[in-house]
């Protein structure tokens, strides 16, 4: 049976992934109430993105990260030009299938281009083996996921907090209409956020290779993970879908490592709890 | 539905609705042209009419009282492996065993009803996803009981009534599937043209108006959503009976998404809608079938969106809007 600790440090590498995956999907929704189920879609493409960098260009690892970042924004509003903006106001249903329907063409697109294997992934070097630390071996990969990932996670809450732009995110999250009322550009400002939340997916997706792997079905897998968080966390809540990643990521661990049997079974019905506990997550208003 | 056309009273209008169209007699009298025009494809054309009348249950929950599921297979596997237990245990007779999982899966989905009544909306969806998920999972886990992955082995379905024997061609199958859909279609239909199935539209519209007019939402919901799930679990035992085997693939997160696929393509909140598109789904699979199964669904994808930006009522709502044009055209 592994130590605690090293259950505790996979766990909370694992939950800061699940974390930059998501913590888009939750600003967007709680801002527009708009369901993005192809939000794991852009984290897809932006680990393709890194790969095919790597791989056939030979980029390292560490500059691929931005073009991932970068390309996912980039996807994400092309598509909110041409489709998610016409269904801000349509019905959850209609977003969800349009949304659906996007997850299962980057799927088949992902197959046709590369294949259905998972993709062979070589970290460099520097990022390889682990460290000996109070007789825990840390891999080294992992330290730098999480090392990076609280340090997007440090820059975001200081961007929402601090700046206007965090204020009139804020604002549109707390309250759309009158947001708007005030004179707060609500769309510029939606597809600033949703580009800003599906680059970061797409980092995230980058990130997740060497941990997690890539295969085409990474789009509907971790949709899964992805709506937990954020349905857990509340909607529009950054601390929230931290918390909700968190406690997603340690029970995921702990359940692979010492009751492997029951699988994925805990998390589902501890969501289904949580949510019966309370509908509109942890740290949800609505 | 037009404004003039509808009469003062409720009664009327509800008699009004419930009279039959010369296209729905058309439509029931089509059914019957598999037998004779494509005898090879009874297989197939019994397991539409399977596939059919889930989606009927799922318009009954998702398109007359507006809730939305992704995890509905869920009560189809429980029907499906009722069924399919109850042969291997040595109780092959088709009809009991129909009975026996419409209360099962209607059991499951009175127990689940209390989870589902309570929410709306974003949660809504996840809680459904979950239940189809936890189910997933345990009948993956309990392989002693449902042969886990590799599916239940050693379905034998008995002759029904004692004489009709489920033949290879499946003459037996599509006829039992097909009385089986156009009885619960009957019911279904008297249902949705009741003052409960107004009800359930009001609820679909407006969830918080309709208690102002001393609806009870809850229980409403309740009810249709356990009618729902013994539906669905009939289709699963008959699938289980027809087929004579169930897998995990009966309850799976993909059988939920296909048949919510279905049900738009055809057009919510419409008797037929489901019918319709399971037809259209099934066939265009059946014919497509050499393809690797990531490629279809690239097309289903590409499906559903041109289907919500183009038909966002499905097919027939887009028939009944070029009706409506043709008319005011002339």
């Amino acid at each position: 049976m592994p130590p605690v600790f090293g259950v505790l440090f996979d766990g909370f590498a694992y939950g800061m992934l699940l974390f930059l995956m998501s913590v888009g999907l939750s600003v967007t929704l709680g801002m527009m109430n708009f369901v993005n189920l192809a939000h794991c879609s852009f984290a897809m493409l932006g680990g393709y993105v890194a790969i095919t960098l790597m791989n056939a260009f030979g980029w390292p690892f560490l500059a691929t990260l931005p073009v991932a970042f970068i390309a996912a924004a980039a996807a994400s509003v092309v598509l909110e030009r041409i489709f998610f903006r016409r269904f801000y106001n349509a019905s959850d249903l209609d977003q969800c299938l349009l949304t659906i329907g996007i997850v299962f063409v980057s799927i088949a697109a992902a197959a046709y281009i590369y294949g259905t294997d998972q993709q062979p992934m070589q970290l460099p070097p520097y990022l390889r083996g682990s460290i000996a630390f109070m007789g825990l071996d840390l891999a080294v990969y992992r330290l730098f996921l999480i090392a990076t990932a609280l340090l997007i996670t440090i820059a975001l809450v200081v961007m929402v907090e601090a700046t206007r732009f965090g204020a009139q995110v804020r604002a549109a999250v707390n309250n759309q209409r009158m947001a708007r009322g005030l004179g707060i550009n609500v769309d510029g400002l939606f597809a600033i956020t949703f580009a800003l939340g599906s680059g970061l997916a797409g980092l995230g997706g980058a990130l997740a290779i060497a941990m997690l792997g890539l295969d085409p079905q990474f789009a509907l897998t971790y949709l899964i993970y992805v709506l937990i968080v954020v349905s857990v966390g509340g909607l529009g809540s950054i601390f929230g879908s931290f918390a909700a990643a968190m406690l997603l990521g340690f029970s995921d661990m702990a359940g692979k490592y010492y009751v492997p049997a029951i699988g994925a079974f805990l998390i589902y019905l501890v969501m289904i709890v949580l949510l019966m506990w309370r509908p509109s997550g942890l740290f949800g208003r609505r | 539905m037009t404004s003039e056309a509808i009469p003062v009273r409720p009664v009327q209008y509800l008699q009004a609705q419930m009279r039959w169209r010369w296209s729905e007699a058309a439509f029931w009298l089509a059914t019957l042209l598999p037998l004779v025009l494509t005898p090879n494809y009874l297989v197939l054309a019994s397991q539409i009419a399977i596939t059919a009348l889930f989606a009927l249950s799922l318009d009954l929950i998702l398109g007359f009282s507006g809730i939305v599921s992704l995890g509905h297979a869920a009560y189809f596997g429980v029907g499906a492996y009722t069924a399919g237990l109850l042969s291997k245990w040595g109780w092959g007779e088709p009809l009991t065993a129909l009975v026996a999982a419409a209360i099962a899966a209607g059991l499951f989905g009175y127990v689940t009803s209390f989870i589902v009544a309570r929410f709306r909306h974003l949660a809504l969806i996840m809680i459904t996803l979950g239940i189809g998920l936890v189910l997933q999972e345990a009948a993956n886990s309990a392989g002693w009981l449902t042969g886990g992955f590799d599916g239940l082995q050693g379905i034998h379905t008995w002759r029904i009534f004692g004489r009709f024997r489920f033949d290879l061609y499946g003459y037996t199958a599509y006829g039992y599937s097909l009385a089986g859909l156009f009885v619960i279609f009957l019911i279904a239909r008297r249902l949705i043209h009741s003052p409960f199935g107004l009800a359930l539209r009001g609820i679909r519209e407006n969830g918080l108006r309709m208690p102002a007019i001393g609806a009870p939402v809850h229980s409403h919901i309740q009810t249709i959503y356990t009618i729902a799930a013994i539906i669905a679990g009939i289709a699963g035992a008959m699938l289980a009976e027809t087929t004579e085997t169930v897998s995990l693939e009966a309850l799976g997160f993909q059988r939920s998404a296909d048949v919510l696929v279905m049900l738009i393509l055809g057009g919510t909140g419409r008797l037929y809608g489901g019918l319709i598109g399971a037809v259209v789904y099934m066939v265009a699979r059946d014919q497509f079938s050499g393809l690797n199964p990531q490629y279809w669904y690239f097309w289903i994808g590409l499906l559903l969106i041109a289907v919500v930006t183009l038909l966002p009522n499905g097919i027939l709502g887009g028939l009944a809007h070029l009706a409506r044009r043709l008319k005011v055209a002339s």
